[in-house]
This record gives structure tokens, sequence and C-alpha cells, in this order.
């Protein structure tokens, strides 16, 4: 096996059982990702893409086949398991920012830290070090709806980060931003993935996957495309 | 879950609680108006009773009281004659025969009630109760001044009585009682004291029922069995009627209440040949109290279930916005999920909002419950000017207490539980 793979797929497959009819999303899909990569999948609707991206986020099983991450197998996990997996090695960013309403931002990037024991008191300085690093350091006892879509997503990135995962799982980060703030996000995913963070982005936009080094593209649950290349803002224009 | 933990949990429930202040408070009210209800209940009981209790109590749990009744067949053989005699009650005799036939005796005090007027110093109805010095002992009561009766008094059948507090105030307005004399049925009597009674058990007793008694004046028995005789001669309109009593009252004391609990069936059995007709009855104040106790459990438990079902119906509420909650914040727990969160941190997070739901509103249920029952005291004696006694316990209210968050948990666990088996996938993609 090759330990410098970050994931690592092997055929797998996911059907969903639909009572009379069996729909396979996800069929034999091999693919493997280094550490450092900035991994853009890319689909139309319907394509898997959705599908493989809850599987990469360990947020449902695969039917067969191998899911390896960081080295660990976590295809047979179970829920307490995969929920560790979740809470400590992996750092999700959502389209809807999903942040949680009642809490503050530091109280917000603090929360995957709390489901693994450590109380804020004790990395309050660490949540704040995040805010900073995403440029929020003026907006720490904000709460969600005091601040903008880009704003949000920013802390959704920092709470991403709260425990060092191997790897950030991005579902459409800017789908729902304007092209300057969406921008403004992609830089600092880039900034993220200039500091060797790897990051698998499920997106529509082809402007968003430009600034990937490598792109995956779906259909019809298997992997039809998978180009790297260097990023477009490595390029002089 | 340790200690930190647990508190963070409980200010977190606290905040997302305060995030709906409307809809918390609307759904502690179910728990507040159930723990309310559940102590009121108990204290109106635990109050119905006390009264109750405390005069049985007053007749000691260690007494048995027998009491002389004139036979009801008396009373029609009465109307047909102009006059006649009638001859009832206990005697000195069954005195002597419990004595011998039954077991666990203490002691025993025999008491002569009859009804007389005062005609010095001034003009006033009375009760003269013939007994024995051991009446100071046996029954509650206060000297106010003076003495009691005594054995001398007794042997020498002296002509001295001691009065009860209210006859010796209407008496005697503006001097002392003591060393005064006072005519009652044309003998003199010399006061030695003033005696407050304590018992209203022995008062209004057999033989009476005429003039209202402005109080008690307390002989030696010799004095009133020598002076005054055992019959009681009452005119009415043209006839009259002879009552021939010896003994109006006969309390007798047991060492313990397993010689109680023996005696009352004994003691008819002794009497039953020297009393053909029903002219006594037997009080057992233990069987009272128990026959009460027992009431009082019932109802109890009758009042506090209906409360506990108001309990009920505030833990459903609970249940209620519970899962609208989880409902509602659906997403926020696929959020979570996805962040790390085990199935049990979501069924913690769940069940410490109920928690705090349920114990803050227990807590300020107890709060009106411990004032609402005084306050209704208060209201009913305002508007009926009646005496409403309530009386609320400690057990009440920790029950109440303990039922509430109990209630609370146990409907907080099924929402918590949907909240924790929620797909978070299906959750993320909520709304």
């Amino acid at each position: 096996m090759d330990d410098h793979a970050i994931i690592r797929l092997e055929q797998l497959t996911k059907t969903y059982d639909l009572g009379e009819v069996k729909l396979t999303a996800l069929r034999e899909v091999d693919l493997v990702i280094e550490p450092g990569s900035f991994v853009a999948i890319m689909g139309a609707s319907g394509s898997g893409k959705s599908t493989l991206l809850n599987l990469l986020g360990c947020l449902d099983r695969p039917t067969s086949g191998r899911y390896i991450l960081g080295g660990v197998d976590v295809s047979d996990m179970d829920d307490d398991e995969l929920s560790d997996v979740r809470g400590q090695r992996i750092g999700f960013v959502f389209q809807q920012y999903n942040l949680i309403d009642q809490l503050s931002v530091v109280e917000n990037i603090h929360v995957p830290l709390g489901y693994q024991g450590r109380e804020l008191a004790d990395c309050r300085a660490q949540c704040v070090d995040l805010a900073g690093l995403v440029g929020l350091s003026d907006r720490l006892g904000h709460r969600p709806k005091q601040l903008s879509g880009g704003q949000q997503q920013r802390v959704a990135i920092a709470r991403a980060l709260a425990n060092d995962p191997v790897m950030i799982l991005a579902d459409e980060p800017t789908g729902n931003l304007d092209s300057t703030t969406g921008k403004e996000i992609l830089d600092l995913f880039c900034n993220l993935h200039a500091q060797g963070k790897t990051i698998v982005m499920v997106t529509h936009g082809e402007e968003v996957a430009k600034r990937a080094n490598r792109v995956v593209v779906m259909s019809d649950g298997r992997i039809v495309q998978d180009v790297r290349r260097t990023p477009t803002q490595l390029v002089p224009a | 879950m340790n200690y930190a933990s647990f508190i963070r949990g409980a200010r977190a429930g606290i905040k997302s609680l305060l995030l709906h202040k409307t809809r918390s408070l609307l759904t502690m009210l179910g728990i507040i108006f159930g723990v309310c209800s559940v102590i009121a209940m108990l204290a109106i009981g635990e109050g119905a009773s006390f009264e109750a209790q405390e005069r049985i109590r007053q007749k000691g749990a260690l007494n048995i009281i027998l009491r002389s009744k004139k036979p009801s067949g008396d009373a029609s053989a009465g109307g047909a004659q102009r006059s006649y005699i009638a001859d009832y009650g206990l005697k000195y005799a069954d005195m002597e025969r419990i004595r011998h036939s039954v077991p666990g005796i203490k002691r025993m005090l025999p008491q002569r009630l009859e009804a007389k007027r005062i005609r010095f110093p001034k003009h006033a109805e009375c009760e003269v109760v013939g007994t024995l010095p051991l009446y100071r002992e046996m029954i509650p009561n206060d000297m106010v001044a003076g003495r009691f009766l005594t054995d001398w008094d007794e042997r020498e059948q002296k002509n001295i009585c001691v009065l009860s507090e209210d006859l010796a105030r209407s008496l005697f307005s503006h001097e002392s009682p003591l060393e005064q004399e006072i005519r009652v049925a044309n003998r003199a009597f010399t006061v030695v004291g003033v005696i407050r009674e304590l018992s209203r058990v022995y008062q209004a007793g057999a033989g009476t029922g005429g003039p209202v008694s402005e109080g008690r004046v307390f002989v030696p028995l010799h004095t009133f069995r020598s002076h005054m005789g055992e019959q009681n001669i009452r005119r009415s309109a043209g006839s009259y009627q002879v009552e021939r009593v010896q003994l109006s009252f006969l309390t007798v004391e047991f060492n313990n209440e397993n010689d109680v609990a023996r005696a009352a069936p004994l003691i008819r059995h002794a009497l039953a040949d020297l009393h053909k007709k029903q002219d006594f009855v037997v009080e057992v104040p233990l069987d009272e109290l128990r026959a009460l106790e027992a009431t009082k459990r019932l109802f109890s438990f009758v009042l506090g279930s209906i409360a506990a079902i108001s309990l009920l119906v505030g833990g459903i509420g609970i249940m209620n916005i519970m899962l609208a909650t989880v409902t509602e914040r659906t997403r926020e727990i696929g959020v979570r999920r996805a962040l790390g969160a085990k199935k049990r941190q979501i069924i913690a997070q769940f069940l410490m909002e109920t928690g705090v739901l349920s114990v803050v509103g227990g807590l300020i249920g107890v709060v009106v419950g411990v004032f609402f029952p005084y306050l209704l005291s208060w209201g009913i004696h305002a508007m009926t000017g009646n005496e409403y006694r309530v009386v609320v316990t400690v057990w009440s209210v920790l029950m109440a207490l303990g039922i509430s968050v109990a209630t609370g948990i146990a409907f907080g666990v099924y929402p918590a539980r949907r909240a924790a088996e929620l797909d978070p996938i299906e959750a993320l993609r909520h709304g």
C-alpha cells in the first residue's frame, strides 16, 4: 500500500435500496489523493458526487469496497468510531455555512474541539488564532446572524481547521456567495492549500475548478475524467 | 460526563432555552402548575386532618374513654308517663370490675359531670365536675392560679373547688378568685385554684343539654357524691324527670399501645352483664387515630394522584415542545454530527435542555406551591371567616420536585433519542 496517499478508495460502491428498485449511486470507484492536493470534484446532479462526498466525509458507509483515510480503514467502522473520525480527521465546509445560531464566532469555532473533550476555557487562544487566520479578529463575540455570508463562511472554514484535520471537505463553499466574496473565499482555500492542507471541494463552477490542481469529473457513478494540472493562479496571465 | 462538561452542557441548555423565552416559559408553566398543585393538594389534605388528629391526640393515645350515654329506649318510655327515674350509665362497680379483669391498666380517672346554676357571687350556668386529683396529670391542663384538688380534699370531702379560667374571669372580674366563696346548688365552696383546660374532650359531657355553660367548677368526687348525690332532678312544665348517673366518664390509661389494642373488647365483655342496655360508649382514640391516618393516606394519595396528572400533562407539554425543537433544529443536529458529535452527545444535549426546563420549572413551582396554600387559606378566611388550616410538609415539596424532574427527563428521552437517530446526511440537507 502506498503510505503516501491520504485518501485511498478501492472499488468503492454505494447502492441505495429503494424497496423495489436498487439504485447504484457509486460504481467501483478507485481514487488516490496525495497530501497537499487541492482536488475539485465536478459533475452534473445525479452523477454520484454527493454520494462520494458523503462517503469521503464518513457520513455514510460504502456498500462494498474500501476507504482508507490517513492510513486507517474506515469502511466498517461503527457510528461512534465514524463520529470520532469526522471530529478528528475531517474539516467540513458547507454551502449553507451551517453555523450554530445561538453560539458566538469563537464558540462556533470551538464546537469540534468540544466534542473531542476540550473545554473552551482551555483552548480559547487557539480558537481566537483561527478567527484571526480567516480575518475575523474583530468579530469574536458576534453571532452568525450579525455577519455577512462571506464572514460566516470564514467562520466555517476556521471551524473546519480547529481539529487540524487531515483533509478539508468543502461542498460548494462559494455556491451562496456573490462572485467577489466567492473569490475571496477561494483565495482563502488557496492560501490553506499553499500552507500544505489537503482540500477536496465539490463544485459546479469551472472558475472554481480552475484554482484546483486536480479535477475529477463524475458521471453516472463513475469517474470519467481525472486531470492533474497547475492551478491557474500560478500561471502568468 | 464529568463535572465541567456537565456545567458547560447546562449552560448551553439554558442558552438555547433563552433563545425562545416565551416558548420556554409556556412549556415550564405545565411543570410549574403541576408541582404547585401537588404541594397545595397535599398541604390541604394534611391540614384537613390536622385538627381531627389534634383532637384525638388530646384524648391520649394510651387512653380508652368510657362515656355514659342515656339509652335511646328510655325517651319513648318517658313519653307515656308524666315522670320517671332514669337510672343509667357507668357505675363505681364498673370501675372495679374493669380494674380486675382487664390487664395492662396504668390508672383510671372517673368523672361526674352535672349542669348546675351558680347563685353567688352572681348567677351563672356552669358544669360541675366531680373528679380526682389525678385529673391534673391525666388530662392536659395548666394551673393558672392556686392549686388543684388534693387527696386530702377527696378524703375529707372538702367544700373546695377549682374554677376554669373563663368562669373565674366572669365571676370575679376585678379581684382574685382565690379564697373567695361561690354558691352552687345551695352549697358553698371555697375557690382554691384556677385551671386552664387544654382538652375539650370531656366538655359538653353526658347528662347536659340545658342552658349554655359559662365554665366549669371542679370539686372533689367524694364531695360531689355526698353533697349533690347521684340524682339529677330536671323540672319542666308540670313534670319532672330524675336521672340517676354515678359516673359520666371513665378514662382508662394503659401502659402501652399493645394493651390498648387488646383492651376494648375485654372492657365490653367485662361490663356486658352489668349493662343490659347500651348505656355507655367506648372510645378508643388509638383506633380513631389509626383510622384517621388511613383515611388521610388515602386522601393524600387521591389528591396527590390528581395533581400528579397535571405534572404528567406538564411532562407531555415538554415532550411536545422538545419534539418541535428537534424538528426545528434538525440541521443543527446534522452539523453537530458532522463535526464529530456522537449519538449520546446529542442525547445529552437535548436531555440537558429538558432537564433545565423541568428543574427550573420545578423550582418555580415549589416557590409558588409553598405560598399558594397559605394564600388559599387566607382567602377562605377572609371570605368566609372560617379557619382553614393547611400544612406544607417537607416531604411533599421534595416529592413534587422529584416527580417533576423525573417527568421532565422521562419525557425528554424520546425527543432526544429521535434527534440522535437522525441520519446526519438527511439532517444536513434539511430546511
